[in-house]
C-alpha cells in the first residue's frame, strides 16, 4: 500500500478516534510524524483516566443541584452512590450498568467510541438475571438483619436466599 | 490439589523459554478476559462472607475442569509477603492482587501459560502468557477455557453492554490484549516517545513490565488495546497483532542503525554492561535490569558468542527481589540483596563460556 500523501510505501496505518466516525490512514514515516505532530495533543494520564472522566463527564449539563442530588443517588441492590463512582472509578454490582445507565453512557462512550458489545456471549442461557441481582439484595439485607440481631427476619431471607439459590441450575 | 511456590523458584515459565516467534524482540504474548458472576457484587462492594463465597465458588469451578484444564490453586491469602512477590514477577499475579486483603486465589497450569485470578479487581481474571508473538494462540486457548469455566458459573453478562465489569473501560468484551517487546534500540536512539505517541493516536496503551503505573526497567513495554466495547475479540487481537510486525521492524532497523553508525561505541556498550554484570560485588536490581538489557540486544547482534537468550530472560527474573530471596532461602535486606544478586550473576553469567550455565 502507498502513503496517501507520496509514493512512499505506507508503514504507518492510523486509526483517527477522536471527531465524529473513525478515519483511517495509511502514511510512509515521514508523513506519518507530520500528521501526528500537527494533531499532538496534550499527553493524557492513562493510568487513572477512568476516574478522571467518570469525574468530569458526570458533571457536564447540570446544575450544582441536579449533580448534588445525582451524588446521592445509591442502587438500590448494593448500595453504591454514584458519588462513591465517581471518586473511586469502580462500580459496586452488575445492576450499576441498568441504574446509572444515563449517566454513564457518556463515559462508555467517551472511552470506548461505542455503547454496544460487539463478540463473544455466553454460551448457556443467561436465565433470569433479574432472580440473580435479586440474590445480591438478599444477601446484603440477611447481614444487615444478623448484625442488628433481627433473628426472625434474618431466617425468612436466608429461605428466600436459599430458594432462589436452588434455582439457579 | 495445591502448588508449593519452593517447586516453582527452580523452573521457569514456559513464556520465559525466549523462543516462539519474533522472540529477538517480542518477549510474550497475553490476553486476559475480566468475568464476573452474576449473582455477587463487584469487589468493591462485596462483604468479607461475599468475597469468601465468590472464591468457594470459583474455585470449586475451575477444579471441577482438572481434566481439561489442569491447573494447581494456590490460596493467595495464605501466602507470605515474599511469596505473594515472587508470583508477581512471576506475572501470574497482580500486584494489585498481591497486595489486597481477603479471600483470593490464584490456579495456575504447569507450564505457566495459564493463571486464573480470583477476586482481583473483578472477579475472575483469566489469562494466558505465551512465548514470542503468537496472539492467535493464546486467543484460541483462552476462549476455550473461557468457555469452560462458563460452563460451571454464571457470569454478569448484559444483552447491549456485554461482560460486566467493575471498571467500565474494562466492559464488553472484558479483554486486554498485550504484547511484551523489548526495545533497546529505540530507547538509545531516542525514538520511543515517538513511537509511544503514535501509539496512543491508535488507542493502544503503553505500559511498563508489570503493568500498569509500573516503570519500563530493562526497555520492556507492554502494548495493549485500550478499548473493550464495540469490537470483537478477534477484531481487538487483530489490532494488535497488524502494529506489532511494524514496532519490531522499527526496533530492528534502529539495532541495524546502531550496527552501522557506530558499531564500536555499541560494542563497548554491550562488552562494558557484560563486564559490569560478570565482576560486580554488590548491585541493585534496576541497574541489573538496565545492563542485562544492553547484554540482550549484543546476543542478539551476535556481538556476545557464548551466551544464549533464555539464559538471559532467566535472569531477567532470577534476579528480581523475591527470586533472589527464594533462591538463596533466606529474606535479606536490599544492601544483602545486592551482594547476593552480584555474586549470583557471577556465577551464572562466569560459567556460560564453559558450554551450559548451570542450573543454580
Amino acid at each position: 500500500m502507498k502513503c496517501q500523501k507520496c509514493d512512499k510505501p505506507a508503514t504507518f496505518h492510523i486509526t483517527e478516534l477522536t471527531g465524529g466516525k473513525p478515519k483511517e490512514l495509511h502514511l510512509c514515516e515521514e508523513h506519518a510524524r507530520d500528521y501526528l505532530n500537527e494533531n499532538e495533543t496534550p499527553t493524557e494520564e492513562p493510568s487513572g483516566a477512568a476516574e478522571a472522566l467518570a469525574q468530569q463527564l458526570a458533571g457536564v449539563g447540570k446544575t450544582v443541584e441536579q449533580l448534588d442530588k445525582l451524588d446521592k443517588t445509591a442502587c438500590p441492590i448494593c448500595g453504591i452512590t454514584f458519588f462513591d463512582f465517581r471518586s473511586k472509578g469502580r462500580l459496586g454490582c452488575s445492576h450499576d450498568y441498568v441504574c446509572f445507565e444515563k449517566e454513564l453512557e457518556p463515559l462508555l462512550t467517551n472511552i470506548h467510541g461505542e455503547t454496544a458489545h460487539i463478540g463473544k456471549r455466553p454460551k448457556r442461557s443467561q436465565g433470569d438475571t433479574d432472580r440473580l441481582t435479586e440474590l445480591i439484595r438478599l444477601r446484603k439485607e440477611l447481614k444487615t438483619a444478623v448484625s442488628n440481631e433481627k433473628y426472625e427476619e434474618a431466617s425468612q431471607l436466608r429461605d428466600q436466599i436459599r430458594r432462589l439459590e436452588g434455582d439457579r441450575k | 490439589m495445591s502448588v508449593q511456590i519452593d517447586d516453582l523458584v527452580r523452573t521457569t515459565g514456559e513464556w520465559m523459554r525466549g523462543s516462539g516467534p519474533e522472540s529477538d524482540v517480542v518477549i510474550s504474548s497475553r490476553i486476559r478476559l475480566a468475568r464476573n458472576l452474576a449473582d455477587y457484587p463487584f469487589i468493591t462492594r462485596a462483604a468479607t462472607n461475599d468475597r469468601a463465597d465468590i472464591e468457594r465458588t470459583l474455585r470449586d469451578g475451575v477444579l471441577k475442569l482438572v481434566d481439561k484444564l489442569p491447573v494447581s490453586y494456590v490460596d493467595v491469602s495464605k501466602l507470605e509477603g515474599l511469596d505473594r512477590q515472587f508470583l508477581v514477577e512471576r506475572q501470574l499475579i497482580s500486584r494489585e492482587h498481591a497486595e489486597s486483603e481477603g479471600a483470593r486465589g490464584v490456579a495456575i497450569d504447569e507450564g505457566e501459560q495459564v493463571s486464573l485470578m480470583i477476586n482481583e479487581e473483578d472477579h475472575l481474571r483469566i489469562q494466558v502468557l505465551k512465548s514470542g508473538f503468537d496472539l492467535p494462540a493464546a486467543w484460541d486457548k483462552i476462549d476455550a477455557i473461557d468457555d469452560a469455566i462458563e460452563s460451571q458459573v454464571t457470569y454478569a453478562f448484559h444483552q447491549r453492554l456485554g461482560y460486566l465489569t467493575a471498571c467500565p473501560t474494562n466492559v464488553g468484551t472484558g479483554m486486554r490484549v498485550s504484547v511484551m517487546l523489548h526495545l533497546p534500540a529505540l530507547v538509545i536512539t531516542r525514538q520511543i516517545d515517538k513511537l509511544f505517541r503514535s501509539l496512543q493516536k491508535i488507542s493502544l496503551a503503553v505500559r511498563g513490565l508489570y503493568g500498569e503505573g509500573s516503570q519500563a526497567m530493562g526497555d520492556f513495554y507492554q502494548i495493549s488495546n485500550q478499548i473493550t466495547l464495540g469490537r470483537s475479540e478477534i477484531e481487538l487481537v487483530k489490532q494488535v497483532s497488524e502494529v506489532v510486525p511494524s514496532i519490531i521492524d522499527y526496533e530492528r532497523k534502529a539495532r541495524e542503525f546502531l550496527v552501522r553508525e557506530s558499531k564500536q561505541n555499541l560494542h563497548d556498550r554491550v562488552s562494558r554492561a557484560y563486564g559490569i554484570l560478570r565482576t560486580a560485588q554488590t548491585i541493585s536490581s534496576e541497574e541489573t535490569m538496565h545492563l542485562l538489557s544492553s547484554v540482550r540486544m549484543g546476543v542478539n547482534l551476535g556481538l556476545i558468542p557464548d551466551l544464549h537468550i533464555p539464559e538471559l530472560n532467566q535472569l531477567f527474573i532470577q534476579t528480581q527481589p523475591a527470586h533472589l530471596q527464594k533462591l538463596s532461602g533466606a529474606e535479606l535486606d536490599t544492601s544483602d540483596r545486592n551482594i547476593e544478586r552480584a555474586r549470583y550473576l557471577r556465577k551464572h553469567l562466569n560459567s556460560a563460556g564453559d558450554g551450559h550455565a548451570e542450573k543454580n
